[in-house]
């Protein structure tokens, strides 16, 4: 888009872009090195996530402080108006998805190397869909391209499905032992997280719509966690 | 700052021009029955060309904005309205203004008429050297007799109308000179209606006001639109937001756009409309 006759609003947009690119970064780094820390089982590098976490949402609380700044100064309509109100949401959720990361790394520190390989592997994959998606959509942002986002939102029905199937297996796999139940549910709680992230992901992508078109993108939204639909059978 | 995306009269404008007959005033048309209608309307100070073929509805009973920048035509469509281009010579109207379907560019339209039916108030307040109350009087007596009481209370009906009322009663014979900036603009806006009109023009009534005096200008469109239809040329983009229902943005004598107030500053259609109203104009 063409400049602002007042050069100082342009600076307070691009800024705003500059600290909003960097919360993306660090959205997927903080995943990249929790996805790790929970395949190598390193409570080192888990516990380093959970302490950035702290920068994180130092940073989230400078965007929303330069978005209202934005707001209550320059009045912005019609894109620039967008543009603020769509990284006020987006920050928001890449808060949010760091806050899954941190919550991960906490039970990486509590499984303490108990893991299972057998579910490392198979999580490790959810979090590969995760990552990709969430490397995409913040790419599309940066580029303002709907056509990207539109592309990441109907993906996340395929985060879904592989964490249905998980899920009903992480299930078994706690029927099957007792034992097995409090390593179970961190692990059913770390594949919940991820699935999380990709609906955090699909929310950014409709920003990213919203932001380019100034519609919403109000096609029924893909929904493939189907584990809360599962029915309950009596003492099975 | 000259932006190379920025038509002034190139590519862009050309296409604009070139855009198939009868496309603006789809867009300009409003949902419901419009009180007035700009159709295929041309106009010339001499030679030059100030309005270039403006199809555009009023809506009745709404406020219908015009933006754009110095010199788009928008006063000179405001001032059409009511004809008051018709005292100067070497203006030319060509195409029809419709006001409930009479063409009140036709010479055979009642000026007096029009003008009972249309008010108009300026940029600059201009109170008539004379009493608060003969101020609003003033115009009344030129269209009617009425007995001093009725007269008094038509007086009193415009400044309330005003939102007057209340700051001038204990003052009504006292010169309207010695009113502020924003009472003297609220005077001419009583005057208008003092006619009982059924659409009044406002010509950046706020542009001279402090922002309290404005803001009761604003509210008092609010007001107003309950029972007239209005139409007001405003450079304040916020003011055109908070007040208007329609706008219609004007550049080099054509409408652009025109479109209900919530799309026009939320995602206007057309990219000069968006440059113009996000402040990109260089």
């Amino acid at each position: 888009m063409s400049d602002h006759i007042v050069k100082s609003f342009d600076d307070e947009l691009s800024q705003l872009n500059a600290a909003i690119a960097r919360m993306g970064e660090s959205a997927q780094t903080q995943f990249v090195a929790t996805m790790t820390a929970l395949r190598k089982r390193d409570v080192e590098a888990a516990a380093c996530v959970i302490r950035d976490d702290i920068d994180v949402d130092a940073l989230e609380r400078d965007i929303e402080a330069r978005a209202i700044r934005v707001l209550a100064l320059r009045q912005p309509i019609a894109r620039d108006l967008r543009e603020v109100i769509s990284t006020l949401r987006v920050v928001v959720e890449l808060e949010r998805i760091c806050d899954f990361s941190a919550n991960i790394c906490k039970r990486v520190i509590a499984l303490n190397a108990h893991s299972p390989e057998q579910w490392l592997i198979e999580i490790g994959e959810l979090g590969e869909l995760a990552s990709r998606q969430l490397a995409d959509v913040v790419a599309a942002f940066g580029e303002r391209n709907q056509e990207k986002a539109v592309t990441v939102w109907a993906c996340d029905e395929q985060i879904d499905d592989t964490y249905t199937g998980l899920s009903r297996r992480l299930i078994d796999y706690m029927k099957a032992d007792p034992r097995n139940v409090a390593i179970g549910m961190h692990l059913m709680f770390i594949a919940k997280n991820v699935e999380r992230i990709g609906d955090h992901v699909t929310n950014i992508a409709e920003s990213i719509y919203y932001l380019v078109t100034g519609s919403v993108l109000d096609a029924p939204r893909p929904k493939g966690d189907k584990t809360s639909l599962d029915q309950v059978e009596a003492n099975s | 700052m000259t932006n190379p995306n920025i038509p002034l009269a190139t590519a862009s404008t050309v296409s604009l021009i070139a855009a198939p007959p009868g496309a603006d005033a789809k867009a300009a048309a409003v949902a419901s029955t419009p009180k007035m209608s700009a159709k295929g309307l041309d106009f010339y100070y001499d030679k030059f060309h100030a309005l270039r073929n403006v199809n555009l509805d009023i809506a009745e009973k709404k406020v219908t904005a015009l933006i754009g920048p110095s010199g788009c035509g928008k006063s000179t469509l405001l001032r059409i309205f009511n004809r008051i281009y018709s005292i100067y010579p070497k203006l030319e109207a060509r195409g029809q203004v419709l006001l409930d379907g009479d063409n009140i560019l036709d010479p055979k339209y009642p000026l007096n008429r029009l003008r009972s039916k249309v008010g108009m108030v300026f940029q600059k307040p201009v109170p008539f050297p004379m009493s608060i109350y003969d101020n609003v009087a003033y115009a009344i007596r030129h269209y009617e007799k009425l007995s001093k009481a009725d007269m008094d209370v038509r007086v009193e009906e415009a400044l309330r109308q005003g939102a007057l009322w209340d700051e001038v009663k204990s003052k009504l014979n006292g010169s309207a000179l010695g009113l502020s900036g924003g009472q003297q603009q609220r005077l001419c806006i009583a005057r208008a209606v003092a006619l009982k009109p059924e659409v009044v023009l406002l010509d950046e009534p706020t542009s001279a006001l402090d922002p309290i005096a404005t803001g009761k200008i604003e509210q008092l469109v609010e007001e107003l639109k309950e029972r007239y239809t209005i139409a007001i040329v405003t450079h304040n983009m916020q003011q055109a937001s908070r007040v208007s229902d329609y706008t219609a943005f004007m550049y080099l004598g054509e409408l652009i756009e025109f479109g209900d107030t919530t799309t026009i500053f939320e995602n206007p259609t057309k990219k000069m409309t968006e440059d113009y109203i996000t402040g990109r104009y260089g």
